[in-house]
């Protein structure tokens, strides 16, 4: 299958001496649902930047299946906690944002446009949200206007990165189910430090602490962490859960 | 109300009322960017390096206001590159340039033979000195700004909620924050006529922080920013006219009043309501 992004021996950091990622070959597939998990500082978010364009590989190749140009193909929710929430902007605005990457300066949203922005808020629960600002809402319910703002363009590849921080536990159910179901349509990347979640909606994983290592499974097990010098945080939260353990 | 309508046969009067207008429109829409983006504080120093310029034209005989638009786009250039590359802290940057600003400006002001007679309108402003030639080219800069957020609204508003969002969806971030850092350079630069260095970046927050009071949306913003802005210049023009006080210091005097009365008129209503 043709790949939708492929990184070949990249190794990319913030100063020319020091690289946070070494000599990473990743490759994503459509219909891919791949776990990123890692120590913090280990390279998860500046894998990201790569991919979303955000940062120059210093070596290595990267390609796109839709050339270097088009981004919006790639669909992106980074951590709620770098959004400025006083900023003065509709709830709609925000996922209408999402189609940027599309529109032309000049040309207005069309009723299509606002009745799937309208349709996705619905989906999400916040309907009744539409014309309210983003710093009237909660950390769980901007991650979801974010949500709807990352697939309101049908990207070929959605990013999330760490979706499930702030959502609440009645929502969390939810948001993976919709995620199996956009993941109908569209490879996922999905960077989580829980990985009891990580293990039970991904398919694969892949493990980024400098190099990546990827398993093409979805079940991780303390051992394995280890051989692939793998150290996430399996002491703080404690043994991996049970079910992920076994062979199914 | 016979001596108001009287002011408009003196020229002076109208064309301190066209600035007003220019100046409420180019500060309501700059300054909405400025506020929601929270770069007051850049702002404040290509403010403030623009005197540089001032103090430069003063010397070499040229329009000091030429060299203040020199100065200050060369100022927010400087902040814009220098906070794209790491390692640079961003407010310590800017404190040095607007402090280096200000001193090549006193420099070349005591360097330049005689008296400056127009220093203290430069600090504080006097909207009451305006000549066609300044209207002229405060309606040339108020038509560009004007087109500007209007073809470019979407991209200047999404860049500045969310730069790293903008950058994934193919938006060129880089230049459109260059572009949009010239044009409040030279929209401050201009605004300096109506209330001098010291005070002029009131005028790019007050109204705004009036506006933020009744709307949360960017567009809403920049259309009650406006009227604000265009009220306390009014207000401040007349009443520097009949008391004989500097311009700018009651345009500013006039604004913040405004906002304090709001403010407290909701907070009282929110106070009564949460007793009730």
């Amino acid at each position: 299958m043709e790949s939708l992004v492929s990184l070949k021996g990249v190794f990319a950091g913030y100063s020319p001496q020091k690289s946070v990622l070494r000599n990473i070959d990743f490759e994503v597939v459509p219909n891919d649902f791949i776990g990123i998990i890692g120590p913090n500082g280990g390279g998860k978010s500046t894998l990201l930047k790569v991919i979303l364009g955000l940062l120059q590989p210093q070596k290595g190749s990267l390609h796109y299946k839709w050339g270097d140009n088009n981004l919006h193909h790639i669909g992106y929710l980074p951590q709620v906690n770098t959004i400025d929430k006083v900023f003065p902007i509709k709830v709609l605005d925000v996922v209408l944002s999402g189609l940027m990457g599309k529109k032309q300066f000049l040309s207005r949203y069309t009723h299509k446009d606002k009745n799937r922005a309208i349709e996705l808020l619905d989906f999400v629960g916040l309907q009744n949200f539409a014309t309210k600002p983003i710093g009237q809402l909660s950390g769980g319910q901007m991650q979801r206007v974010f949500l709807c703002r990352a697939i309101i363009n049908n990207p070929a590849l959605l990013i999330l990165d760490e979706p499930n921080t702030y959502v609440d536990k009645h929502f969390e159910a939810e948001l993976y189910e919709l995620l199996n179901k956009l993941n109908e349509e569209m490879a996922i990347l999905l960077v989580s430090h829980d990985i009891g979640t990580i293990s039970s909606i991904v398919k694969t994983i892949a493990c980024v602490n400098e190099n990546l290592h990827y398993h093409k499974t979805n079940k991780i097990s303390p051992e394995l962490l280890k051989t692939y010098n793998c150290p996430i945080e399996l002491i703080t939260h404690g043994h991996v859960p049970h079910r992920v353990l076994h062979n199914h | 109300m016979q001596n108001l309508l009287d002011l408009f046969q003196y020229s002076f009067f109208t064309n301190a009322l066209l600035a007003g207008v220019l100046t409420s429109i180019v500060a309501g829409i700059a300054g909405t960017y400025i506020v929601a983006r929270k770069i007051v504080f850049i702002s404040g120093g290509i403010t403030h390096a623009s005197f540089g310029g001032i103090g430069l034209g003063y010397f070499l005989g040229i329009n000091p206001f030429l060299g203040a638009a020199v100065f200050a786009i060369m100022a927010a250039l400087g902040i814009e590159w220098t906070t794209s590359k790491a390692n640079v802290r961003e407010d310590s940057a800017i404190a040095m340039l607007w402090s280096l600003g200000m001193a090549i400006g006193i420099i070349f002001v005591f360097l330049t033979p005689g008296y400056a007679p127009n220093l203290m309108s430069f600090l504080f402003g006097n909207i009451l000195t305006v000549s066609v030639q300044d209207i002229l080219i405060m309606a040339v800069l108020a038509l560009f700004v004007v087109a500007g957020i209007v073809v470019f609204y979407r991209p200047v508003l999404y860049m500045a909620f969310d730069e790293e969002y903008a950058k994934t969806s193919g938006l060129n971030v880089k230049i459109l924050k260059y572009i949009t850092s010239v044009f409040i350079a030279l929209t401050i630069v201009m605004s300096i006529r109506i209330a001098g260095i010291i005070l002029v970046l009131s005028l790019f927050t007050i109204p705004q922080a009036i506006a933020g009071i009744f709307t949360h949306d960017f567009k809403r913003m920049i259309y009650i920013s406006v009227l604000f802005a265009f009220m306390g210049i009014m207000i401040g023009l007349i009443g520097s006219y009949y008391f004989n006080l500097p311009s700018g210091a009651i345009i500013i005097f006039t604004l913040i009043s405004m906002w304090a009365i709001l403010k407290s008129v909701v907070w009282l209503k929110n106070f009564r309501h949460q007793v009730v």
